[in-house]
């Protein structure tokens, strides 16, 4: 605060500011995520000649892939990924432009997390410049930037049903990277649910490797996709089970042992297929969870699968310095080829470059290529009629939520958690729907009363479905319920990680419990009297 | 047009403090409607560390007689466990917990001082960084999120009225009398005003000439992915305040906050976070050695007013005479059963029954200058400050 006469009056010394020490490392643009949005993106500010910094989490620890993080990997991941250096191998292998990016000098940081990003805002003064948070197994700090570019992708939409909470539900995005990225996949013997572009594309990739898929489970009356790949599929013996879900999962000794089909309408019997797993590929969410820590503006598009940050142009966000390319900022029914993807990488590259004043060496060729378009077909509606499917088949006491141990009944009568033991009467108990009379329901709430969407796996394993079953509980449409909200770190990252992260002197020094205003502590009876100045002066919540 | 609303009581802002005060006017049979901007507790009262240990209030022993009671009371569950051990890595903690064992003492309370080997006994997840503590028989945590819910719940259930997503813009005077509150809605008449608004309560009570001293803060806090619980949850020390839940999560905070100034048409305010998390994180760490491998899922913020001399103001006003505010200058969570009993009081029987408040009245800022919170530096850093 200036005063008008050149005087800053001084911050309070227990405040942030000056607390925090610089970053670690600098960079003009940093892009978060080496799929090939990310990298195109990566490569075309360094051919500008930018300093560049791309960060990837890939290849993971064997302990985040228990852990489902970031995709639904379902127990399904084999012992080669306890192995860094082959997973690492494995991941340059399978992605050359990546050995393009280390000639070019970008300064390449696998296996590295982004957990947040910290930009200055009406209530955050006291950053050292724009800063994302980054971890590695042993290490966490922070990296200015001028720009970020964020692709993180897309992670698999979970959905669960009587037994899914053992090995062998798998999501498609994870099953494809564990097939092809890694060749760490587990399994032998698919029943793939969902019949559109997604599903049909993890069914192929299995088939590719020798895989058996028995199946696809599809909600709707008739297959969605291409019906040309079906038939090919069916040539294949893969069946086509339609106006059908999962009932259940049979449980086996080494996880899931066969998928329980039960027709959605009609007396059809339940028919049990073997499998050692069960594919979810209904559909892909936009990994947001960087972007809304960071403060930036999303919104619920259901032609871009999900949450989305708030873009006119699919690249600039509501924070100036924020840029997105790839699946993160929307996905379609069908899936981006790699072409599509690198070119909205560049095009978010070009607005990086127009930010700083710059222009591309090749004439501008990237931003003439126009963004991805989403296809305009709400994926919601269709989302929704395989929760209501699976609540109608398999029940209201399957988990919701399998970290906080959740179940959907539990989540509709807004129930305390069971380790209270103590659920509350029924004539006490304000189901979903009660609430929703008292204003919008709201899933952070429902995080809070019934602890669904709070467990380590960080709202990955239920987000969607839990908003999905809030909005079937309280009779609105999905669109109804707002986002809750993700929280920095982003990432599961343990204590002594984080810890590393480099403190200033000032930090330790002024360090308080609290405020650091003596007054506060002292006891009612001394205020006022000749103790007052002694208990001042020794404070006592330092 | 509707007949506008009506209530005896307006409460405005359904943080702990208007809550509980709700819930004891509708316990004394008081028709009782609490207005909020936005859903229940969804501010500090639904964001801070849940510590219920207060021997510096005028507030403490009615803390203590309350809590014990609170999750029967309202029939609904608090999360609520007695009992606090705070510890220390350095001695200079170590001197001032002692200290504040003492004074807990000198209040008639139980507490005993620990050694290294009594701490590492008494809490698991401690190790060689212990150097000693107390363990105060007394006090103790509950879950603010449940907590906020059970007293809307309570309320509701003795016939009070909630009415949440409804931003009161002003409140309304006549003849040296609050007559009402108007909202976004619409105008709700009432005999007598409560203001219980948090940070926004001084723009507020700004409207009818009052003029309450706060600035307004950001704090932070971790939690991390849940643990075999521990015998006591309530275990801080080495700079921080916090507890174990009882799902297991370590849930902590301290160390700088962040002022921040209020935009003046009382738009809403962000909470973003800052990298504070790494530091609570380390000295986590420090504390509770056997946990460094646990990991942080998630931090937060919340918003804070602080008067001048960081203590609360709980006072029926001599003008208007039928308006009763309350600020409890950060610290407002665990006193908040014996906050509500005391605001019940003032607004049914003109005086606290339980104990002296008048060092908590609003009179004691009158000579405090406009500009007060810039002398201290209790405002936003403006970017070339901060620079
Ligand atoms: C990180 C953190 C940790 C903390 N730890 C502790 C602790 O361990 N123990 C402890 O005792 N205290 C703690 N505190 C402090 C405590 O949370 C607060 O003092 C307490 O919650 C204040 O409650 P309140 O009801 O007075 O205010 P608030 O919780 O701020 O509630 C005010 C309410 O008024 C509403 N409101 C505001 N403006 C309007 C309007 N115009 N119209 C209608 N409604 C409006 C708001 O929506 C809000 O719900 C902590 C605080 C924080 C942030």
């Amino acid at each position: 605060m200036d005063d008008g006469a050149g005087h800053i009056p001084a911050q309070d010394p227990r405040s942030q500011v000056g607390k925090f020490a610089p970053p670690r490392e600098r960079f003009d643009v940093v892009v978060i995520g080496a799929g090939p949005a990310g990298l195109a993106a990566a490569l075309e500010a360094a051919r500008a000649g930018l300093s560049v910094k791309l960060v990837d989490e890939n290849p993971v620890a064997p302990g985040l892939v228990g852990l489902d993080v970031p995709l639904l990997y379902g127990g399904r991941a084999d012992a080669s990924i306890g192995a860094p250096q082959r997973m690492l191998e494995q991941m340059l292998a399978t992605n050359p432009d990546l050995a393009e990016a280390f000639e070019l000098g970008v300064d390449v940081a696998l296996r590295t997390a982004a957990w947040s990003v910290f930009v200055e805002g009406d209530a955050l003064h006291a950053l050292p410049g724009p800063v994302v948070g980054l971890a590695d197994e042993t290490a966490a700090w922070l990296c200015g930037f001028d720009q970020l570019i964020v692709a993180s992708g897309a992670r698999d939409l979970v959905y669960s049903f009587d037994g899914a909470d053992q090995p062998g539900v798998v999501g498609a995005v994870a099953l494809t990277a564990l097939i092809e990225r890694y060749e760490a996949f587990d399994g032998r013997s698919l029943v793939v649910l969902g019949s559109d572009d997604l599903a049909l594309t993890a069914a192929e990739c299995a088939l590719a490797r020798g895989l058996a898929v028995a199946a696809l489970v599809e909600v709707a009356p008739a297959p969605l996709g291409d019906p040309f790949r079906i038939a090919e599929l069916s040539e294949r013996g893969v069946r086509m089970i339609a106006g059908s879900v999962v009932r259940s999962a049979v449980r086996g000794a080494f996880g899931v042992a066969g998928a329980v089909v039960a027709a959605v309408e009609g007396d059809r019997p339940d028919e049990t297929i073997a499998c050692d797993t069960i594919c979810l590929a209904v559909g892909r969410v936009p990994v947001v969870d960087l972007l809304d820590a960071a403060g930036v503006r999303v919104v619920l598009d259901g032609a871009r699968g999900g949450f989305v940050p708030d873009s006119l142009d699919r690249v600039s966000t509501s924070l100036p310095s924020i840029f997105v390319a790839g699946d993160c900022a929307g996905v379609g029914r069908r899936l981006a080829t790699l072409e599509e993807a690198a070119a909205h990488g560049r095009r978010a590259a070009a607005a990086v470059l127009a930010a700083r004043g710059l222009t591309l060496p090749d004439g501008d060729a990237a931003s003439t290529v126009p963004p991805p378009r989403p296809d305009g077909h709400d994926q919601l509606p269709h989302r929704r009629r395989w929760m209501e499917a699976l609540l109608s088949t398999g029940g209201t006491d399957v988990l919701v939520c399998p970290c906080e141990e959740v179940t959907r009944a539990e989540l509709v009568a807004v129930q305390p958690p069971r380790y209270l033991g103590a659920a509350i009467p029924e004539n006490r108990c304000r189901t979903l729907s009660a609430m929703a009379g008292e204003g919008t329901p709201s899933h952070d709430q429902m995080k809070r009363l019934t602890r669904v969407t709070m467990g380590p796996c960080q709202g990955r394993r239920c987000r969607e479905q839990v908003a999905m079953v809030m909005a079937i509980g309280a009779g609105v449409p999905v669109s109804g319920i707002p986002l809750a909200g993700y929280r920095a770190p982003v990432r599961p990252l343990p204590l002594a990680v984080l810890a590393t992260l480099p403190e200033t002197a000032a930090s330790e020094e002024q360090w308080d419990v609290w405020f650091g205003i003596p007054t506060q502590w002292v006891p009612y009876d001394a205020i006022g009297t000749p103790r007052e100045q002694e208990l001042i002066e020794f404070t006592m919540h330092m | 047009m509707d007949a506008p609303l009506r209530a005896s009581v307006v409460v405005v802002g359904g943080g702990v403090s208007g809550l509980s005060a709700a819930w004891w006017l509708a316990r004394s049979g008081v028709d009782v409607l609490v207005v909020d901007k936005g859903i229940v507790g969804w501010e500090a009262s639904g964001r801070n560390g849940g510590g219920c240990t207060h021997y510096n209030s005028a507030l403490f022993h009615e803390e203590q007689r309350l809590w014990p009671l609170m999750d029967e009371l309202l029939g609904y569950p608090t999360e609520y466990r007695r009992e606090r051990i705070i510890f220390a890595t350095t001695e200079y903690h170590l001197n001032a917990y002692l200290r504040m064992g003492e004074e807990v003492g000198r209040h008639g309370y139980d507490w005993e001082a620990l050694d290294g080997d009594e701490v590492r006994r008494r809490v698991p997840l401690a190790g060689d960084s212990a150097l000693g503590g107390i363990h105060l028989k007394v006090g103790g945590h509950a879950n603010p999120q449940r907590t906020v819910q059970a007293y809307a719940w309570a309320i509701q259930d003795l016939g009070g009225r909630i009415l949440q997503h409804t931003p009161v813009v002003r409140l309304v005077a006549r003849g040296g009398k609050v007559t009402g509150v108007e909202t976004a809605t619409g105008l709700i008449e009432c005999d007598h005003v409560v203001v219980t608004a948090g940070p926004q309560s001084g723009r507020l009570l700004a409207t009818v000439g009052v003029r309450l001293p706060v600035a307004v803060a950001r704090a932070e806090m971790i939690v991390t992915e849940p643990l075999p619980l521990m015998p006591h949850g309530g275990v801080d020390g080495n700079g921080l305040y916090g507890r174990q839940t009882l799902r297991g999560n370590l849930a902590y905070g301290g160390g700088p906050h962040e002022w921040i100034d209020l935009p003046p048409d009382g738009a809403p305010l962000s909470r973003p976070t800052s990298p504070l998390a790494a530091h609570l994180a380390r000295r986590l760490a420090e504390l509770l050695p056997k946990a460094a491998h646990v990991r942080v899922i998630r931090s937060w913020a919340g918003l804070i007013e602080n008067t001048p001399d960081g203590r609360p103001v709980i006072d029926r006003l001599s003008s208007p005479e039928n308006l009763t505010i309350c600020t409890m200058s950060a610290v407002g969570f665990g006193l908040s059963p014996a906050t509500g009993h005391a605001i019940r009081d003032l607004v049914v029987d003109g005086r606290c029954s339980f104990t002296d408040l008048d060092k908590y009245r609003l009179d004691r800022f009158d000579g405090v200058p406009d500009d007060w919170a810039a002398d201290k530096g209790w405002v936003a850093a403006a970017r070339a400050a901060a620079a």
